[in-house]
């Protein structure tokens, strides 16, 4: 894994390299331990966000192609980086994984009844879901069932969709070497069976290895204030929070909604400084909820456990669900999934 | 008297006593029946607080140590260890005070940063100690800590126990 081993590159090639590394800073191996040192730092900063505009990459997304990647709720993944990934392989891949996928329900391991075993697998390049030039392409997995009857179209139904994609990963770009694709956000849509099973051929194939992405409360809160942030024309939904509350012997549930135009005011309120977002000012619209709830229930919710966050940009739950509704701000949401998986790997 | 102030009785013969203030009674309860348990050379006297101030009409002997309990699921019980903080005289931190964060392990629960209770204990120049109050191994360890720590005369706590890995900031 480390840019050390590069037996290829003749003696002179290797000490120039070393010598550029020895300038620009250093091996990725060293970039890997500057962060992780940075990360333990004894008086950590409180985070500060950037709201989530249009990046200037959004004319690239053609809002057809990615329309369908709205109104889905897709289940979140982190992925280590892909080990001799290519993008010019992709036919190869499809046909591998439609293989390995035909092979497994043969052998009975994902067999539901009356499914036929006519799939076609398809791997496809998703142009412009990237923050950043340096971003790698994103790309998309799907499988369709394929027709049966010759006569009729050939497109069958979409069975399976699943997408890998990084926005803003340039932690995690820069601690890695050459041989490797960076794609740390995975989001699936579809029959479960079939997300484990083409996470296992990955997983062979590339090396790498998933896991699920869960969002916790405090990560859910900054959602929330970041999303409502968000300039919108119209507001198709409400805004909707959803708590947890640990109690026997049933667990109960506690749902607040806000008209997005008040939460929207009173994000205005609390927001100081232009153009970001600030740890103080999400603890103070959170609590300005909280209070405003405690004064007519006489329930501290800050006791409880935040599971749901719902706004018109999208809705996030913690086990690592999102739905998002807003083709406006949909590479800034996926800039701060795309932060939390970063994370998880890390 | 709402502000407690750590010379203001004289200590008793041979007894320790020791404060646990939190929102979280079970387990500070749990934690105080696990401290009882562990032997003791002098009498060890563990009392529990929701918050600061105590109340005045009670006689309780002097507090000899006094741990904030922060549940990282709850930001309540941060908000209540913050606000009781303001009830303690600044004498108690030379090493009388330390803070313990439970619930660190669950990180998918976690509503509070790690790193904001981190920048508390710094704040008040007070040890920092992570246990998950509710597993029972980590319990009995975190007992036996503190009682060693207590007994001993001179301020305590010359290290930072972290154990967790690192989360996200």
């Amino acid at each position: 894994m480390d840019s050390c081993d590069t037996p290829e590159s003749t003696p002179r090639q290797r000490a120039s390299s070393r010598l550029k590394d020895y300038f620009i800073g250093a091996t990725p191996l060293q970039k890997r331990l500057e962060s992780v040192r940075r990360q333990t730092s004894f008086v950590p900063t409180p985070p500060r966000r950037k709201i989530p505009q249009c990046s200037q990459l959004q004319d690239d997304v053609d809002p057809q192609k990615v329309a369908f990647l709205l109104h889905k709720q897709w289940t979140l993944y982190s992925l280590t980086p892909l080990y001799k990934f290519s993008y010019t392989n992709l036919k190869e891949y499809s046909k591998l994984l439609g293989a390995f996928i035909a092979a497994e329900k043969q052998k009975g391991l994902a067999v539901e009844v009356g499914e036929d075993f006519n799939i076609k697998v398809i791997f496809s390049a998703l142009l412009g879901m990237k923050g950043t030039q340096r971003d790698p392409e994103a790309f998309l997995v799907q499988i369709l069932s394929k027709s049966q009857l010759p006569s009729e179209n050939r497109e069958g139904k979409v069975l399976w969709t699943g997408w890998f994609c990084c926005i803003f990963g340039d932690s995690l770009l820069e601690t890695v070497s050459e041989d490797f694709t960076c794609l740390p956000l995975f989001l699936a849509n579809g029959a479960e069976t079939n997300t484990a099973m083409i996470g296992t051929w990955f997983q062979k194939t590339f090396d790498c290895y998933f896991s699920p992405l869960a969002i916790n409360a405090y990560n859910l809160s900054w959602m929330a204030a970041m999303w409502t942030a968000c300039k919108m024309d119209h507001y198709m939904a409400t805004t909707e929070f959803l708590w947890s509350v640990p109690c026997s012997p049933q667990r109960l549930d506690i749902s607040y909604a806000i008209h997005p135009e008040d939460a929207k005011a009173l994000w205005d309120s609390v927001h100081k400084t232009p153009g970001e977002v600030t740890q103080e000012e999400v603890d103070l619209f959170m609590d300005c909820l909280y209070s405003h709830f405690h004064r007519h229930f006489k329930i501290h919710l800050s006791a409880t456990r935040l599971v749901r966050v719902s706004t018109s940009v999208a809705s996030a739950h913690t086990d690592g669900k999102i739905k998002i509704l807003c083709h406006k701000y949909l590479i800034g949401v996926l800039a701060y999934l795309t932060e939390l998986a970063i994370f998880q790997i890390e | 008297m709402s502000v407690l102030r750590p010379l203001d009785k004289l200590p008793g013969l041979n007894t320790a006593t020791i404060l646990l203030v939190g929102t979280e009674d079970a387990l500070l309860q749990q934690l105080a029946d696990a401290m009882l348990k562990e032997d003791c050379a002098s009498e060890l006297k563990v009392h529990l607080a929701k918050s600061l101030p105590l109340p005045s009409n009670v006689t309780r002997p002097r507090i000899d140590l006094i741990m904030f309990v922060v549940n990282l699921h709850s930001k309540y019980s941060l908000r209540n260890v913050e606000e009781s903080l303001h009830h303690v005289d600044a004498t108690f931190f030379l090493g009388r005070v330390g803070f313990l964060a439970t619930g660190a392990g669950r990180e998918s629960h976690c509503s509070v940063h790690r790193n904001t209770v981190v920048k508390l204990a710094h704040t008040y120049r007070s040890p920092l100690l992570f246990c998950d109050l509710e597993v029972e191994g980590f319990r009995a360890t975190m007992a036996q800590r503190l009682i060693s720590a207590e007994l001993t005369s001179v301020p305590v706590f010359l290290y930072i126990v972290c154990g967790t890995p690192p989360q996200h900031g």
